[in-house]
């Protein structure tokens, strides 16, 4: 790791200030960042942290759903989102591990963006509100391919807020090594009908199967898919699992959601 | 006798230290004045190094020493251990293994220079500064394209890339051959061993402790074997008497085989420190681990097993690439040919077995042996062929094992590879597991399995292996380079408790705990009042170090051995102190006495006599009670077992989950059952690890894709099942005085082929006919391609 200065903000707009300066970089949960300069394969100069911001962290209930504070933990959000939003609750408790998920934050998952992270599905598939210092941003306008999001320069993410669907769950299948999502799909019956969004499968990140929507805004049960194919076309293929094998697993896994949404 | 001698469960004493955070790795040790070294490693697999420009990184701050390949090229080569001739007669083609590479880099991690600076992170600096200009040639990875292409070179003079084409045993060759020919049934299957990284817990770690007062070297390493690596480094490498170097492994956190070697990183420190007068301390991140620990297994195999119809064997060959890496590291040449062609007979009775084996140079990290080493990718194809073999003539796959089992009264047997096994029972075995595994019960089983939308199925292994390697001079005829025995000192101390220095190094088996156990039982004393002192080598006699199970047989003999010694002296002490005639003196339990009287002394008082001669022998005997024995056994030791596995597989996403694993082994004796279950569930856990899970992968280019825990599976607690774990089947090793025949690498032997024939049984059951093999990893992904096929 190189050397680089450290600053913690008791506030948004001192944390906006702090990243202003050339190099700085804004540090959550550290869970990607960490290891990346460990590696030395980022060296940013300034680091900003926003774990000593009281206004982004924490939950709870407002109009017609549940806001989550940026710097909220995943194991805070498994703890305490439960009894709003049951399926969003068993994500967060299912990311990584303890340790992981005591420091890793909703707002550090959502600004790296990484395909096969687990938040950005519940995001989506909610059609929840991406808050940040300047603006709100539509989960559908959000998301912007792997690692890319319609966040701009030293923007920062305050809150997400989540409209509470009818019924959802989100079921991963684990990358074997990792343990990141090699995909997951997170299924969610609004009163205005069903969103599927898919996580770890594609090359152009979080997406939504809309074959799959509107077949289970039809009829929501796992047969309603049955009929449908996923193309294999623009699915990640490595390692742990070709794209034909990602493309069955959307399938799979959508299906297994819609049984297990409650 | 001591409640804590021999057959005691006693719980590893080490463990409270390690346990506790209080154990010395070599991370550990910081030493006045001390430095930090960083290795540049190369980023391609194959290059031509042009020039290595260190000025820029010398001028850094905290900089010491940089020195490249260039600065060792005098040096010696890091030597294989065995020579293995073609079956030509040729010589192998050995490289010679630098220091650091020099000339060109031949895989990616390949370290070309040593950067030494007052910091870790001013080594980083200055490593990142060191301008290496190196023109990449074409990477030479797939060991099919390395032998076909004889242009590709991945060293210059060694055309083929091939160190040798071994023929075991060729004088058979025809023979196998014309009986393949005239065979009513041949059963083929081309299979691939995967190349596993051994990840032990401790990544390797070494100072250079060089004294410019007394020109004395002293290296702390992570090593399995101190004075094999201080022989190396001073005899082979450096060119320095070995007396002017002292090897030390302290707390060594798990090695697996890959600690084993020679690395060049041992004797760039060393080099480092005379350079510096300094000590120079380097510790491998997990990164460096992944690119540089010798790799295992990675064989690429071709077994046929010719039968009558009736499923019983006539004939077995195998044609075997098995790729050695980049350079021959110590035990790599031994590993796939005298770990790995003798033990091709198994457990039957197989009349006439043929092995090829073609060792392949490629672009990528060493290969060497890894727990199990040579005997699991035996092991794994003997019984894959022979499940494939069942299922093509419609025979029960216990059934056909069992008839071809060598009988309890044919021991002595003589294999028609070259070995002689001892003793055994493989009917016990499997009756054993058979019961255990309630394999009556698993229709029943599989019923439910299927109502829950899962296919179950079963696969079995009954594998045997060989432990202890040896004896000296038959090794040496086959091509070792070294001796196979080992050593113990029993210093029995003037106030009766005992200090035991052993030649075997202990880094995760347990001998702080078993050896005293045998001591104990031995003397009549307690087994707190013996403690095992081991890995320096200004300490220990020189022995060779564990690995092939080969401890407990080998050095614990020798232990036994030193022990008798002990008790032969003191009843020469006894005799004079009681004043009887010497072939009078009875030792048991603890005491010496005069047959037929009550007169004895114990053992406290003989010791005591020993170091305060007054009332002493003088004329006859030396003062003083410490005896040494080496111990160089006759034959192998044969430990055999049977395993069975119960899998699950989702038909939707083609993930296994192992449902049960149950182990019928024959270790012979066992002295402390407790720390014998333990070495079979890491075993079996590894062993599931490489069906299932683990597998290092290179690209065409020779990048590594599994160079870290994000992509390489290693097992998790929760990938593996409950053990069932039996050893009451033992049919004693008969040329070792504790009946002993090794048991830490069975569970890995084993379990592989049980896993994957469980694995190929479910998929058949479930309807997928077709599939009548599946590689390792059966990864969920290659399970699903497999039924989709």
């Amino acid at each position: 790791m190189h050397n680089f200065d450290f600053v913690k903000p008791a506030t948004v707009a001192d944390a906006a200030r702090a990243l202003s300066a050339d190099g700085a970089q804004a540090l959550s949960g550290g869970q990607t960042l960490l290891p990346t300069m460990k590696a030395r394969l980022a060296q940013p100069s300034v680091i900003v942290s926003l774990t000593g911001i009281s206004e982004i962290k924490g939950v709870c209930a407002v109009d017609g759903g549940v806001s989550v504070g940026a710097a909220t933990p995943h194991a805070v959000v498994a703890a305490e989102v439960g009894k709003y939003y049951p399926a969003l609750a068993k994500l967060a408790g299912g990311i990584g591990d303890p340790a992981v998920r005591s420091r890793g934050t909703l707002g550090g998952s959502l600004a790296n963006n990484d395909p096969a992270a687990c938040y950005p599905s519940a995001v989506l598939a909610s059609a929840a509100v991406v808050h940040t210092n300047k603006r709100k941003i539509a989960a559908d306008d959000y998301f912007q391919g792997m690692f890319s999001t319609a966040l701009e320069e030293g923007e920062i993410i305050t809150s997400v807020t989540f409209a509470i669907p009818e019924k959802a769950a989100y079921v991963k299948f684990d990358q074997p090594a990792s343990r990141f999502a090699l995909t997951g799909v997170f299924v969610a019956k609004h009163k205005g009908g069903v969103r599927v969004a898919v996580t770890g499968a594609s090359n152009n990140g979080v997406f939504r199967w809309t074959e799959a929507e509107a077949a289970l805004s039809a009829s929501f049960a796992a047969s309603a898919v049955e009929s449908l194919t996923v193309s294999a076309e623009d699915m990640i293929s490595d390692l742990h699992g070709s794209a034909a094998y990602r493309a069955n697993l959307v399938k799979v896994l959508t299906k297994r959601a819609v049984t297990a949404a409650h | 006798m001591p409640k804590d001698g021999i057959g005691a469960s006693t719980v590893r004493r080490e463990d409270v230290r390690f346990l506790t955070g209080k154990g010395r790795y070599t991370a550990d040790i910081n030493l006045r004045h001390q430095t930090y070294a960083v290795f540049c490693r190369s980023d391609i697999a194959h290059g031509r190094i042009n020039s290595i420009d260190t000025a820029a990184a010398m001028a850094m701050p905290g900089v010491l020493a940089i020195m490249t390949g260039a600065d060792f090229a005098a040096m010696g080569g890091n030597p294989a251990g065995w020579h293995i001739p073609s079956r030509d007669g040729s010589a192998m083609r050995e490289p010679k293994r630098p220091v650091l590479a020099h000339g060109k880099v031949r895989h990616v991690g390949d370290a070309y220079a040593i950067v030494v600076a007052e910091t870790l992170e001013q080594a980083r600096d200055a490593a990142a500064a060191v301008n290496a200009d190196i023109t990449e040639l074409e990477a030479i990875v797939d060991m099919a394209a390395a032998v076909a292409n004889p242009g590709h070179r991945v060293h210059d003079e060694i055309d083929g890339n091939l160190a040798f084409d071994w023929g075991w045993i060729e004088d058979n060759r025809a023979a196998v051959d014309a009986a393949f020919a005239a065979a009513p049934h041949v059963t083929t299957l081309e299979l691939t061993n995967n190349r596993l990284a051994p990840n032990a817990m401790e990544t390797r770690a070494s100072i250079g402790d060089y004294d410019p007062g007394t020109g004395d070297y002293k290296l702390y390493t992570t090593s399995q074997n101190p004075h094999l690596s201080r022989l190396l480094i001073a005899a082979f490498v450096m060119g320095i008497p070995e007396n002017k170097l002292t090897v030390v492994a302290p707390d060594v956190g798990g090695g697996f085989g890959s600690k084993i070697y020679h690395y060049g990183e041992e004797a760039a420190v060393l080099a480092a420190s005379k350079a510096l007068e300094r000590p120079v301390k380097w510790v491998a991140d997990r990164s460096e681990a992944f690119l540089s620990d010798a790799h295992g297994r990675d064989h690429v195999t071709k077994i046929q097993l010719a039968l009558d119809k009736q499923g019983n064997f006539l004939a077995l060959r195998t044609e075997t690439l098995a790729n050695v890496g980049a350079y021959l590291s110590n035990f790599s040449t031994a590993t796939p040919t005298f770990l790995h062609g003798t033990l091709m007979a198994g457990p039957y009775r197989t009349p006439l077995v043929y092995v090829n084996v073609k060792a392949v140079f490629t672009n990528t990290a060493p290969v060497d042996a890894y727990r199990g080493a040579g005997r699991p990718e035996a092991t794994y194809s003997i019984e894959r062929v022979i499940d494939k073999a069942a299922h093509e003539l419609g025979l029960d796959p216990l059934a056909i094992r069992r008839q071809n089992f060598i009988q309890p009264d044919q021991y002595p047997y003589t294999t028609p590879v070259g070995l002689v096994y001892d003793t055994g029972n493989y009917n016990a075995t499997l009756d054993k597991m058979i019961e255990l595994a309630d394999i009556a019960g698993f229709e029943k089983r599989a019923a439910a399995s299927k109502a829950k939308g899962k296919l179950r199925g079963i696969g079995y292994s009954t594998w045997i292996e060989a432990c202890g390697i040896a004896p000296s001079n038959l090794v040496g005829v086959l091509g070792a380079r070294v001796g196979l025995y080992d050593a113990a000192t029993v210093r029995v101390n003037a106030t009766g408790n005992i200090s035991v220095m052993t030649g075997a190094h202990s880094h995760g088996q347990g001998h702080e705990t078993v050896f005293p156990q045998i001591v104990a039982d031995m003397l009549g004393v307690p087994a707190s009042s013996v403690d095992i002192v081991h890995g320096d080598t200004s300490k220990i006699p020189f022995g060779m170090g564990s690995y092939g199970s080969r401890s407990l047989a080998v050095c614990g003999t020798a232990i036994t051995k030193a022990v008798d010694k002990i008790i032969a002296k003191g009843k020469k002490i006894a005799a004079h102190m009681l004043e009887a005639a010497e072939g009078d003196i009875e030792f048991k339990d603890g005491k010496f006495s005069v047959a037929g009287t009550d007169k004895a002394k114990a053992f406290g008082e003989i010791a005591f006599s020993a170091y305060v001669p007054h009332n002493y022998p003088l004329e006859t005997l030396e003062p003083g009670l410490e005896e040494t024995a080496f111990y160089d056994p006759a034959n192998f030791t044969y430990p055999a077992g049977a395993y069975a596995c119960e899998v699950e597989v989702d038909p939707d996403t083609g993930k296994v989950t192992v449902e049960s694993f149950t182990c019928a082994d024959d270790f012979g004796n066992v002295i402390n059952p407790l720390i014998v279950q333990g070495q079979v569930h890491g075993g079996v856990a590894q062993g599931i690890g490489q069906a299932l899970l683990e597998n290092v992968a290179y690209d065409a280019q020779g990048q590594l894709l599994s160079g870290s825990y994000m992509d390489y599976t290693m097992p998790r607690a929760d990938d593996l099942p409950f053990y069932t774990v039996d050893h009451s089947c033992n049919t004693p090793c008969t040329h070792n005085p504790l009946g002993v025949k090794g048991c830490g690498e069975a569970g890995a032997i084993g379990s592989p082929p049980a896993v994957i024939n469980a694995v190929v049984n479910a998929l058949q059951r479930g309807g997928h006919k077709a599939v009548t093999h599946i590689e390792m990893p059966a990864t969920p992904a290659r399970v699903w391609a497999a039924m989709n096929a």
